[in-house]
């Protein structure tokens, strides 16, 4: 069971605390968009076997959300941040990029 | 001219239950008047208006001071006299004028509890997903979580390190109480923290 | 009967002063203390246990540890009932009532055994096989003879009476194992301060030091060490040691299970089993080995052992196995065995070894007691008594079919080298690599289970990583200690402990001992017990071309029993490769999956049995409800009153007269259950507008808004009255159980979309007590009750807010009946009070109350949608009607670009319409189908007999529907049989919405 950092909140806690909402950085296409624009927002996924940057929510804690950059495969965690970005922080990149070229993800 | 008869508020549940393991005695709390208030905590006018409203400096990142909760980056519960809280509600209007907020008289919509012995971090342990050692979790320490299938917050109160506050949603009370009074029986401690 | 197989002496575990009193097969027999209930049955001369799986083949108890395969029993009676518990991990308690399992009358006159003759018919593949041809063979003859004679013990009937409870807790270091290595590893990790918990699955710590205790550690002996360290690790308060704990399990991010037995031994425990969920910084596994048998022919006779099982019997119970045992080895650990039973003046005759020139300390000590020793030779084949081991027929590796010689014997103590338990390590993806030289699977330092942080979160120590011996074990474990503080952070450098051990020279390993004749095939050469596997299956199933590993594992069932092989799984592959003509190396292992050992429903279960399954969540309403007749319907998590009973009337009674009241006089509705969500701030209409299809900026203060929200897709999610508090405060209402849904939902777009926008959100559902007044006389109600509401005034669709009958309230002129209605919302504490008030008033005007069936009908009645009913996740403002609700000025809200799509404006999607049946006391069934042509058109999607109408009437997404008012269409009501029923406007009552507007 993963073991998720609250960013908002400081608290490290179990998964059953949180929940989760699916990859993140969709940019949302609304009236005036073309079908492939609004197709890709409501469908397109990337469901990767590997670094995915993805949403939760704090459920039962704060009630904040944020993202997390995680392997789907190994499940290991490359960092946290807050919700209100449209691109994942450097540090986090740069940890991605470190554990693609130690092997442990694609 | 008609007015609010306060007799008229009952809280929906009531009781002691002393029966526990090594003294554990687990009570309903008479009702307690709560204020939601949501704003930019790190505002000096905020704190200004916490202190105003409930006499309470700002609470630290998930701490409890006896009158104000810090539930979330935005989120505060302030806590007073049951039948207060509008009273309470009008002086953080009028000192957070002009200042995004929202404050809300929530005193109905919880419940309160009180936890206390010995085995009262053992007894939360059973549920909540919380690392309740002594040096982990003291006095003044907040947590918001779920205790078995419910949502919850609980803090340490003043009062002592074996004493606890657990707050719930009131449809959710009686489910609570009883979890609490079961996992509190006698000789069903793990007895490790 | 006398306890015939106890020793005069020995027996560490036992407490001889006393004696325990037990049950097995309803027979009275007699143990002490300390006994397991496998110890106490061969003490008492009983070795025939059970009948296996599939060929109900005798067996007897081969291990004396959780590996056991073979002895497993029914524990317990009605609400104590359990099967399939190992008697090797039972601990001998008064009362202990034990059953054998899968016999027929009884164990020693099995009907059942008639399988084995019949054994060539189920050969590996069995099941596959006849799952294939023919197929009503499976049904009406393989399934109900292999329900018959297959299988283990008897599920429970009553419902478990014992309790059991969970608990979170967190450490540093979690050790699994208090063997050598685990205490090895406590100490280092205790003694650097790190929160420590040692599991241990026995009732005592020391592990193989407690029988093999044949080496100094520190210059003392392994007693006194094994005394001190325990006293030391007793003494640190930072360290917790549970015993009868066995760690079943490491999952990701350093998250175990521990499973605890602490309640097994017959008092009236107040936790039969309590399961940890332990989050720990590193897991250092120190879980040591398991002994592996060998395979020959009729190697399943009960007698037959591991040898590390028969000294334990010897050295920790004080029980003889048997009186003349043969030890078949291929290794040196297996003549600890032949010395122990030497020691305790049992009679060895003969020590049979795999090696052609054994050699070494423990095999010198053999051959000084004048032991006989036969180099190169296995057990050719074993011969029954009575359903129990009688001779062996000797067997030379150079000449298998030379006639071996026969000896007679009780007992066979086999050892076919040792096996590291790895299950930990396995369980979160680390991997296991074959070592040719130690014989055997260990951890593959290059392949660690990862933690969160790629971090190696399981480490092994001691016998779990390879090391044989006790000089080895305690450097591994001092090492592993070292290096897993260090990685905390925690490092110091603990002193690693001297050890003089015995010296063992290598193992020969014997995957299957050659047999003369027809036995040479191996048919009934045994690798898994349990689950009845030979050599020969597993030979098939790789010449059918079962090749990999997992087929084979699946095809055979080979290590698929209870006890997951843990004493078939490497014999088995070492047998397949044999036939594949590949290493072991080359034909892998399976994957461990948790938990390491079986554990108790009760245990995952915990304390939410009962009342406490799952939460219910009560209105401040409920008891008063529950009090007059009020039947239960579930709406999340919420009980509603669906209807209220009054003495012994049915259902429908109820509903109608509660209809009728409402419609003539006046009703009163518990609706606290519907959600309320403040929405405030300076961006709270804009954000509102951007939720809700229909506009809210132009709501004014004191009105109220029926309102629609849309997910992306454009489909209806929710509904609910909008009312706006002030400029920027707004009480949003959403349906009962969608209150969190939708609190979330406005929390979401405000986190994660619009975090610019100045609004905040507070889901106040549960701080009011929402009273609906519906009905012609609800406004004589409320006049003759003191408020300073003017009811009179209040128009339609807007809000009020002041006192009524002492309690403070919101007042909504709202109506889900088409009735002139009023909703009050009040405090929580106050609702009981101002319920029972308009409650006493509504039976004064000749009204009362009414549930929720009998709110569904009124609104049905009126045409009214309900979000869940009419809709299902794929329908639209639109189809239900409801265009109006839907914005045209607004630029964007949640929904409006998908409601753009060619699928969303079809002019034939599913409109909802009104089903008027020819026949009007025919009331279709909820989901039926309109067929047109053999084809469905659409479905019913609430149906209902209306007491006002006096009909029945129904709602119905239909095909292009809306345009098709007047045709008459068939309704398929039940298999074969139809109802003609017109389509209609769904407004069946006051269709221009006078009543309510009055
Ligand atoms: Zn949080």
């Amino acid at each position: 069971m993963l073991l998720i950092d609250c960013p908002c909140c400081g608290v490290s806690g179990e998964e059953t605390e949180f929940a989760p909402g699916g990859e993140a950085h969709i940019v949302r296409f609304g009236p005036g968009s073309s079908d492939a624009e609004f197709s890709s927002y409501l469908f397109d996924r990337k469901n990767p076997r590997g670094v995915h940057f993805e949403r939760w929510r704090h459920a039962f804690g704060c009630g904040k959300w944020f993202h997390m950059a995680r392997s789907t495969q190994t499940l290991e965690v490359f960092g946290v941040y807050k919700a209100d970005v449209t691109t994942p922080p450097q540090d986090i990149l740069d940890r991605v990029e470190a554990a693609k070229a130690e092997g442990r993800v694609k | 001219m008609s007015e609010v008869d306060m007799s008229l508020a009952r809280p929906l549940l009531e009781g002691v239950s002393d029966t526990g393991a090594g003294g554990l005695k687990l009570s309903v709390q008479p009702l307690r008047g709560m204020v939601t208030l949501r704003a930019d905590l790190s505002e000096a006018s905020v704190a200004a208006a916490v202190k105003a409203a409930v006499g309470s400096d700002m609470p630290g990142v998930r701490k409890a001071t006896d009158t104000a909760l810090w539930m979330s980056p935005d989120e505060l519960m302030l806590l007073m006299p049951y039948g207060e809280a509008a009273d309470a509600v009008a002086v953080l209007t009028e000192k957070l004028s002009g200042v995004h907020h929202l404050a809300v008289d929530v005193s109905d919509a919880r419940t309160l509890f009180r936890l206390e012995g010995s085995a009262a971090r053992e007894v939360l342990a059973k549920g909540a997903p919380v690392d309740l050692a002594r040096d982990k979790f003291a006095v003044g320490d907040l947590r918001r979580t779920r205790i078995s299938h419910v949502a919850a917050a609980f803090w340490q109160s003043g009062d002592g390190p074996d004493v606890f506050e657990i707050l719930c949603f009131r449809s959710y009370a009686k489910y609570l109480w009883e979890w609490l009074e079961e996992s509190s029986r006698e000789g069903s401690m793990p007895g490790v923290l | 009967m006398s306890q015939s197989h106890r020793l005069e002496t020995g027996g560490v575990l036992v407490d001889r002063t006393r004696q325990i009193k037990f049950l097995f097969d309803g027979k009275s027999y007699s143990g002490h203390p300390g006994d397991t209930l496998a110890s106490a049955l061969l003490a008492n001369g009983v070795k025939l246990v059970n009948r296996s799986y599939k060929y109900h083949r005798p067996r007897g108890v081969v291990s004396s540890g959780p590996e056991e395969p073979n002895a497993l029993v029914n524990l317990g009676n009605a609400g104590t009932h359990e099967p399939n518990i190992r008697m090797t991990q039972i601990e001998l308690h008064d009362g202990l009532d034990a059953t054998s399992q899968n016999r027929f009358p009884s164990l020693e006159a099995d009907v059942g055994v008639l399988n084995a003759a019949a054994s060539r018919f189920y050969p590996a593949g069995f099941y596959y096989k006849t799952f294939i041809h023919p197929r009503h063979a499976w049904k009406y003859f393989w399934e109900p003879v292999i329900r018959r004679i297959a299988g283990l013990g008897k599920a429970p009937t009553h419902a478990d009476s014992a309790q059991y409870e969970h608990t979170y807790a967190f450490c540093d270091v979690l050790i699994a194992g208090g063997g050598v290595a685990g205490l090895i590893a406590a100490k280092a990790a205790g003694e650097a301060g790190a929160r420590v918990i040692l599991a241990e699955q026995t009732e005592r710590l020391g592990g193989r030091l407690l029988v093999d205790d044949d080496a100094e550690i520190d210059g003392k002996s392994a007693r006194v060490w094994l005394e001190e360290t325990i006293a030391a690790l007793e003494a640190m308060d930072n360290v917790t040691i549970r015993l009868r704990t066995c760690c079943s399990a490491a999952y990701d991010h350093n998250y175990c299970l521990l499973y605890e037995r602490s309640g097994d031994r017959g008092e009236a425990a107040q936790v039969r089993h309590r399961l940890w969920r332990v989050r720990t910084g590193r897991v250092i596994a120190a879980t040591g080995m398991i002994e592996r048998p060998i395979a020959f022919n009729y190697n399943d006779l009960p007698g037959v052992m591991l040898a590390s099982a028969v000294r334990d019997y010897v050295k920790l119970w004080g029980v003889s196995p048997g009186e003349k045992t043969v030890v078949y080895t291929t290794n040196d650990d297996g003549y600890r065995t032949a010395l122990a039973l030497a020691e305790a003046g049992c009679t060895v005759r003969a020590i049979l070894d795999s090696r052609r020139e054994p050699d070494g300390p423990l095999v010198g000590a053999a051959r000084a007691l004048g032991l006989e020793i036969r180099p190169n030779t296995g057990i050719g084949k074993a011969k029954a008594k009575r359903n129990k081991l009688a001779s062996i027929e000797t067997v030379d590796f150079d000449n298998p079919e030379a006639p071996g010689t026969t000896i007679e014997c009780d007992c066979v103590a086999m050892s076919n080298g040792w096996s590291p338990v790895v299950h930990l390590y396995s369980h979160s993806g680390g991997k296991a690599m074959w070592d040719e030289e130690a014989v055997m699977y260990r951890p593959d330092p290059a392949n660690p289970p990862r933690g969160r942080d790629a971090e190696a979160m399981v480490h092994v120590a001691g016998g779990a990583h390879g090391a044989l011996t006790t000089d080895a074990v305690v450097a591994q474990a001092a090492a592993v200690a070292a290096e897993v503080l260090a990685e905390l952070g925690m490092g110091g450098t603990a002193a690693v402990p001297d050890v003089s051990a015995t010296a063992e020279t290598p193992t020969h390993p014997v995957w299957v001992t050659p047999s003369a004749g027809k036995a040479a095939l191996g048919g009934k050469h045994f690798l898994d017990f349990q689950n009845d596997v030979t050599v020969a299956d597993v030979a098939l199933a790789a010449r059918e071309g079962y090749e990999s590993v997992e087929h084979a594992k699946r095809y055979t069932t080979l290590g698929m029993a209870t006890d997951q092989g843990k004493l078939s799984n490497i014999n088995g592959h070492a047998i397949l490769g044999k036939t594949l003509g590949k290493t072991m190396a080359e034909v892998g292992t399976t994957t461990f999956r948790p938990p390491y050992t079986p554990i108790s429903f009760g245990s995952i279960a915990g304390r939410e049995t009962g009342n406490l399954f799952k939460p219910v969540r009560e209105t401040a309403l409920h008891g008063w409800h529950a009090a007059r007749g009020g039947d239960w319907e579930p709406v999340g998590d919420w009980r509603r009153p669906y209807r209220y009973q009054q003495g012994s009337e049915d259902r429908d009674t109820s509903i109608h007269r509660e209809c009728l009241r409402v419609r003539n006089t006046v009703g009163v509705l518990d609706a606290s259950t519907l959600g309320k969500i403040i929405v405030k701030g300076p961006d709270a209409a804009k954000f509102l507008d951007m939720m809700y299809t229909n506009m809210m900026s132009t709501l004014k203060p004191g009105k109220c808004r029926y309102g629609l929200m849309n997910n992306e897709n454009g489909f209806l999610m929710d509904d609910g009255v909008v009312v706006r508090l002030d400029e920027e405060t707004f009480l949003c209402h959403t349906t009962s159980g969608g209150a969190d849904n939708i609190h979330g939902w406005f929390e979401e777009w405000l986190q994660t979309e619009w975090f610019d926008l100045k609004v905040y959100t507070a889901n106040v559902t549960e701080q009011f007590t929402q009273i609906a007044v519906a009905g012609p006389k609800a406004r004589d109600l409320l006049n003759s009750l003191d408020s300073d509401i003017d009811f009179n005034a209040l128009p339609f669709m807007s809000m009020a807010e002041g006192t009524l009958a002492g309690c403070p309230v919101r007042a909504f002129r709202i109506s889900f009946t088409g009735e002139l209605s009023f909703e009050f919302a009040t405090p929580v504490s106050f609702g009981l009070a101002l319920w029972e008030v308009l409650h006493a008033k509504a039976e004064e005007l000749g009204g009362g109350t009414y549930g929720t069936e009998a709110q569904h009908i009124l609104r049905a009645e009126k045409g009214f949608v309900v979000i869940g009913d009419e809709t299902d996740g794929t329908v639209t403002a639109h189809d239900v009607g409801m265009g109006w609700a839907v914005s045209k000025k607004k630029e964007d809200f949640i929904g409006k670009r998908a409601m753009e799509r060619s699928d969303l404006t079809r002019p034939d999607r599913k409109q909802l319409v009104g089903l008027m049946t020819e026949d009007p006391t025919e009331v279709l069934p909820d989901g039926a189908h309109g067929v047109e042509g053999g084809k469905a058109i659409g479905h019913v999607t609430s149906t209902y007999f209306s007491p006002t109408l006096k009909r029945s009437i129904a709602m119905a997404l239909i095909n292009g529907g809306q345009g098709r008012f007047g045709e008459v269409i068939e309704v398929s009501t039940a298999k074969n049989k139809t109802a003609r029923a017109v389509i209609c406007d769904p407004v069946f009552y006051d269709k221009k919405g006078e009543r309510q507007d009055v």
